[in-house]
């Protein structure tokens, strides 16, 4: 089982970004996600300085993959994208359709992130014709769904792509063209002052009895909770799952990648260190909710 | 520039039709479209008698096969392709590649419009959906700017549908979560987003009520203080110690104040939202959007944004508010 370090969702000052990276160079982890997935405004780092870091990491013995936008509205939006094709070293990672098309066009191979909607083995394999290597499945995934669709893929005779599972992290769950972090400071998304640099693990949203529910990062909604697939491990393997991804939070990251880094050497799970992952379990994904 | 109405059962449609709509979108009754809700949408007896009575009155009817199957229900979509296709449906609208491909396959003179689940919002990714699946049209999500549209239309390989009037989704379309974090049900997968059998409205003593979904806290209302249908993006919830609609106010998309824009821009066609809305409001609405398009069309130079047509949109909207949404940029 490999560990990857999924692309940062949140928005950091520049040093800090690129010391997170420098010290997971050091880190037991095999492929790092680079790139800007959620708000083309934010530019600590531009695609040349992330192309930069690429380097640095690949020097270190790292995979490093290239993620693309979720949400492209603008034309200029385009060009991070054509910017890493046209870089040509690294996998790109492509989370809509827009990044696929690049990706055909310029007749790459690509990771599917999970914003992409591929909820069966048809879709799986038509993905697969345009060049689609590794899949990472969207959060709503979970270990049924998953089995069905693969098993589905190998009878009507396809070759697995490679798998990657979203394993510790809070869960994207939605995107707008609304900056809810620009509503929430009452400042227009155009005048934003980038503020959500602010909150280096997103600003938390709670119900008005004070319960923890999501997490506000920009025009990205995520799940309050960490979720943790570890004690998933045994299943993940038999499901052929490759690839563990862990997201990036602003504290304590080296201890997650060592925890997971234990965990893979060992036959018997880790014990929990985040929630269950509801949606694997065909619950609510939130956990602690009940099925209907 | 085409009004496509939405119609939740036989007598909306027929409502669409006489108000004037140049086509009505339905889905059938399970969770092969975004509307599965109790009670609504057509079987095949019902569709039939749709089709005939659109039809002869010159009206074309689409039908939305728009959410996403998994492996095991695949062949539940891909027969209702074909009864779309036996049935002379004018188009299905689809989202998921699987759905796409097979129409394409079984049925290539059946017209493939590309849903507004689809989520693409560039012409990369309308590229995409054009050269694998031969669509004709597509539904953008509301998220683009009307400066965005505009661009997108001179870019866009197919003629393109935008969302005119209804209920605002804030979130991209086919992307959004939220409900099934909070109850299992998906609007991809299952067709719904927050389904009634989660909600629980709860009484207080003081007068007050209380929303919840699946248990969890929606918002809380005062006495004689309007609430809505507790749609996650749309309750209130604390955000660093202040409670406000975090996400959006409960309110409808209104663009009709930017239709002589639209149709410069070449948009090929004006959606309606509310497939879940009676009789009253198709019949309202469609008839409103129908008169301000024949002006338009009629004396482009003389259009101007009369405050009836407002009035009678306003009556229907969520919240009696309206707003432009993403078409606007302050809105963002």
């Amino acid at each position: 089982m490999k560990l990857s370090l999924g692309p940062l969702q949140y928005f950091w000052p520049r040093e800090r970004t690129l010391a997170f990276y420098r010290e997971a160079a050091g880190w037991p982890v095999d492929i790092v996600y680079l790139g800007e997935t959620v708000c083309s405004k934010r530019r600590e780092l531009g695609t040349r300085d992330w192309i930069a870091l690429a380097e640095e990491l690949a020097a270190a013995g790292k995979e490093v993959v290239l993620s693309s936008l979720a949400l492209v509205e603008a034309e200029s939006e385009l060009n991070a994208t054509m910017r890493m094709l046209e870089h040509g070293r690294f996998l790109v990672e492509a989370n809509d359709l827009t990044a696929v098309q690049l990706c055909r066009e310029h007749g790459r191979p690509f990771v599917a992130g999970p914003s992409l909607n591929i909820y069966n083995h048809r879709a799986l394999a038509l993905l697969m014709e345009d060049g689609l290597r590794r899949w990472v499945p969207g959060v709503e995934q979970g270990m049924s769904l998953l089995d069905d669709l693969l098993m589905g893929h190998l009878c009507e005779g396809g070759q697995l792509p490679e798998l990657e599972v979203i394993g510790w992290g809070r869960l994207p769950l939605s995107w707008s063209a609304r900056c809810f972090t620009a509503r929430a400071l009452d400042v227009p998304k155009d005048a934003c002052g980038f503020r959500c640099i602010e909150f280096p693990d997103g600003l938390p949203l709670r119900t008005r009895e004070g319960e923890g529910f999501l997490r506000i990062n920009g025009i990205q909604i995520q799940g309050e909770e960490i979720i943790d697939m570890g004690p998933e491990l045994p299943l993940l393997r038999a499901l052929q799952v490759g690839i563990l991804r862990l997201y990036p939070q602003a504290e304590g990251m080296r201890d997650v990648v060592e925890h997971f880094d234990l965990a893979r050497g060992s036959a018997t799970p880790p014990p929990r260190i985040g929630a269950i992952n509801g949606y694997w379990h065909g619950m609510p994904g939130k956990p602690g909710l009940p099925a209907s | 520039m085409q009004l496509v109405c939405p119609a939740g059962n036989l007598p909306a449609l027929r409502a669409a039709v006489d108000a004037g709509a140049d086509a009505v979108y339905v889905g059938f009754r399970d969770q092969t479209n975004a509307r599965a809700f109790p009670g609504l949408n057509f079987d095949e007896a019902s569709l039939r008698d749709g089709i005939a009575y659109a039809h002869a009155h010159g009206c074309q009817v689409y039908l939305a096969l728009n959410t996403y199957p998994d492996s095991a229900s695949l062949p539940l979509w891909r027969d209702a392709v074909d009864r779309a296709a036996a049935m002379g449906c004018d188009a299905i609208i689809a989202a998921e590649m699987a759905v796409l491909d097979h129409a394409m396959r079984e049925h290539p003179n059946l017209p493939r419009h590309l849903s507004v689940q689809g989520s693409a919002t560039s012409a990369p990714a309308l590229r995409y959906m054009h050269e694998h699946f031969g669509i004709a049209r597509a539904v953008l999500p509301r998220v683009l700017s009307l400066q965005q549209v505009e661009r997108l239309c001179r870019t866009s390989p197919v003629p393109l549908e935008v969302f005119a009037f209804g209920s605002l989704c804030i979130m991209v379309e086919g992307r959004c979560q939220l409900s099934s974090y909070v109850t299992g049900a998906s609007p991809n997968r299952h067709g719904v987003c927050s389904p009634a059998r989660f909600v629980r409205w709860e009484e207080h003593a003081d007068g007050g009520r209380s929303v919840r979904l699946n248990g969890m806290l929606m918002d809380r209302y005062t006495r004689g203080e309007p609430a809505g249908y507790p749609t996650v993006c749309k309750g209130r919830f604390d955000v660093r110690g202040e409670v406000f609609h975090a996400l959006e106010e409960p309110t409808s998309l209104n663009t009709l104040e930017l239709l002589p824009r639209l149709a410069a821009a070449g948009v090929a066609a004006l959606k309606i939202e509310g497939r879940q809305r009676g009789v009253a409001y198709v019949s309202a609405v469609t008839r409103t959007w129908r008169q301000a398009i024949d002006a338009l069309r009629d004396q482009p130079e003389q259009w101007s944004l009369r405050p009836a047509w407002q009035q009678a949109l306003s009556a229907h909207a969520e919240g009696h508010q309206t707003t432009l949404g993403p078409y606007h940029r302050a809105w963002h």
